[in-house]
């Protein structure tokens, strides 16, 4: 969607900011670019809005070269939101909302079901709201309203520079979960910048890391978590966030490696056969290439066993859910609960299976992760 | 000539054209500088924040700061040799006298906005005239206005002096009765003067309470 290519950033005082910076952000998702101050972080958002034009490189909207296109048009298809709000002091909020619509020549009734739907959006009652001056509203609620100002003329792409981060903690954790839930809806590209790594982590699906004007690592949460590029990215996760991370398994680590399997060409009696030699009570289905296809029970063998026509094919249940070897235990455990199944398959990308993590086999981490008190004080 | 105190009362009915005439011409005057030093002032006011250079500006402030220097009856002398004695003159050195306070409030009004709003409105498109015109000059419009408001009491009593070169208005009408020792004229005349400058400044100053009304509402919720 978004993407930066080989951009250099100096600024007329000689200062380099941004040192041959390749990015991509992906459509639908929020990318937050992260960094201690003076990194370059708000400088390369800006780029994005043409607010500041870069020394070298280019960057594409869609593979449309944003230099093609007028800085004031381009300003007013992203949508922008500021630390400091930046909401127009002398304007109410219908107004502030309406600006760019406005700008766009939108009808005065459509500006104004669009306010209406909008501050429902992010629970403010129009009624309540929409004549009011943004002095009137807290902290909290103005930067609601810079939010959704944003997202007034249907922007694809949405500009966020460190937006809540003049809020209270308690003010800013709501914004921030108010903006997963309304992405889930609205699906903008979304380029966050950001200094919190707990913000970063909660809201993004890919993180930039710079520093020194360069990207230092990129990645989603999880992978910058589990793998940190170099001590700089340790240290800027803190270990306090890197040990509570690394220190719960993956599901690799705890599944079963050697789940008991059986084609789908196969006969039921020896479908039966295999349950009572390994003694199971259901039967992973996978084909010649390790593919997983889905799974029989006992029951379904015994009510269908008479059919001596019959295959596992025949009988067989797909699986509604699975899950990779790299995700952490305790998601695993949590989706095991949601879904009350005992079981789930572990597969790699590709669809083939790898294992299977059963309750069984978390009890069985447990143990050895835990040694028990008694064999403790015995050795 | 004996002055009793009755006179001092029938001095406003007895001088009524005269004392409005003199008032109409003042207000005329008044109104006449402070409307050109709006036009000129106001402009200068807003080029002068969008210049980057520093003496341009520092040269503007100093130039107007000159004017606000000279005495105003030398100012008034100087100026009536080379336009001429009359209302002309007079208009000239009240508008010199204007120029200061209306710049030194527009250029404030200005460069007190947040620059978090500029930069806002500029990341959401508009374009810098459309800046102006919807977010800047409403914001800087309080300053402007109270900026006005100082400015319109200054001129009314400075536009006393006047009368001295011909200009007209209350001041003539002051010094004609000075000469004649012509007391209650004197208190009439300047007591007209006076009015109109408390008047002038209550009704601007309700303009510029409304103004600073809508952009700052007082019901404050945190």
């Amino acid at each position: 969607m978004i993407k930066l290519e080989g951009i250099n950033k100096t600024f007329d005082d000689g200062y380099e900011a941004l040192k041959d910076i390749n990015l991509h952000c992906n459509s639908g998702e929020i990318t937050v670019l992260i960094g201690p101050s003076g990194c370059g972080k708000t400088t390369t958002m800006k780029l994005i809005n043409r607010l500041i034009n870069q020394s070298e490189g280019k960057i594409y909207f869609d593979g449309e070269d944003i230099s093609d296109i007028n800085p004031v048009e381009l300003r007013r298809s992203v949508g922008y939101v500021i630390q400091h709000v930046g909401l127009f002091p002398h304007m109410t909020i219908e107004k502030n909302i309406g600006v760019v619509p406005k700008l766009l020549k939108w009808e005065d009734d459509r500006i104004k079901t669009r306010v209406n739907e909008l501050l429902n959006m992010v629970g403010l009652d129009p009624e309540t709201y929409r004549q009011r001056y943004p002095s009137e509203l807290s902290g909290g609620q103005q930067q609601r309203i810079g939010v959704i100002r944003a997202l007034a003329a249907e922007p694809p792409i949405i500009l966020m520079d460190e937006p809540f981060s003049a809020l209270d903690p308690i003010s800013r954790e709501q914004l921030q979960d108010e903006l997963v839930r309304l992405q889930k809806n609205i699906q903008k590209t979304i380029v966050f910048v950001t200094h919190d790594m707990d913000e970063a982590l909660k809201i993004a699906d890919q993180i930039v890391l710079m520093k020194d004007g360069v990207i230092v690592q990129q990645g989603t949460p999880e992978e910058i978590l589990r793998y940190p590029a170099n001590d700089f990215v340790e240290d800027f996760i803190g270990q306090k966030r890197l040990k509570q991370v690394q220190d719960i398994p993956t599901v690799g680590e705890v599944m079963n490696e050697k789940p008991v399997t059986i084609s789908p060409t196969r006969g039921l009696a020896e479908a039966m056969k295999v349950m009572e030699n390994k003694r199971v009570d259901t039967l992973i289905v996978v084909d010649n290439d390790n593919q997983l296809t889905g799974y029989i029970t006992v029951y379904d063998v015994t009510q269908a066993f008479d059919n001596v026509d019959q295959h596992v094919k025949d009988i067989m249940h797909t699986f509604q859910h699975t899950i990779n070897a790299d995700m952490l235990l305790s998601n695993a455990i949590r989706m095991m609960n949601n879904l009350q199944t005992p079981y789930l398959p572990v597969v790699k990308d590709d669809g083939s299976l790898v294992g299977v993590l059963t309750r069984g086999s978390i009890v069985g981490y447990i143990g050895t992760a835990y040694p028990s008190v008694k064999e403790a004080v015995v050795n | 000539m004996r002055v009793q105190i009755q006179d001092y009362f029938t001095v406003f009915y007895d001088r009524m054209p005269d004392l409005v005439n003199g008032l109409y011409e003042h207000v005329i005057l008044t109104v006449l500088a402070i409307t050109l030093g709006c036009l000129i002032a106001i402009p200068l006011g807003i080029v002068l924040t969008r210049i980057s250079v520093g003496w341009v500006r520092s040269l503007t402030f100093n130039v107007t700061n000159v004017f606000q220097t000279i005495p105003s009856l030398a100012l008034l002398a100087m100026l009536a040799p080379l336009l001429g004695f009359g209302m002309k003159a007079a208009i000239v050195a009240l508008f010199l006298y204007s120029l200061m306070p209306i710049l030194k409030n527009t250029y404030a009004g200005f460069d007190a906005i947040d620059p978090d709003i500029i930069q806002s409105a500029k990341g959401m498109g508009l374009h810098s005239f459309q800046r102006l015109i919807q977010i800047e000059f409403p914001l800087a419009i309080p300053y402007i206005m109270s900026g006005l408001r100082l400015t319109t009491v200054y001129i009314v009593s400075w536009a006393v002096l006047a009368g001295l070169i011909g200009g007209g208005g209350l001041g003539e009408i002051i010094l004609a009765a000075l000469s004649l020792n012509n007391k209650p004229l004197v208190i009439a005349s300047s007591i007209m003067a006076m009015i109109l400058a408390l008047v002038a400044d209550f009704c601007l100053g309700k303009v510029v309470e409304l103004f600073s009304k809508r952009s700052q509402p007082k019901t404050q919720q945190i």
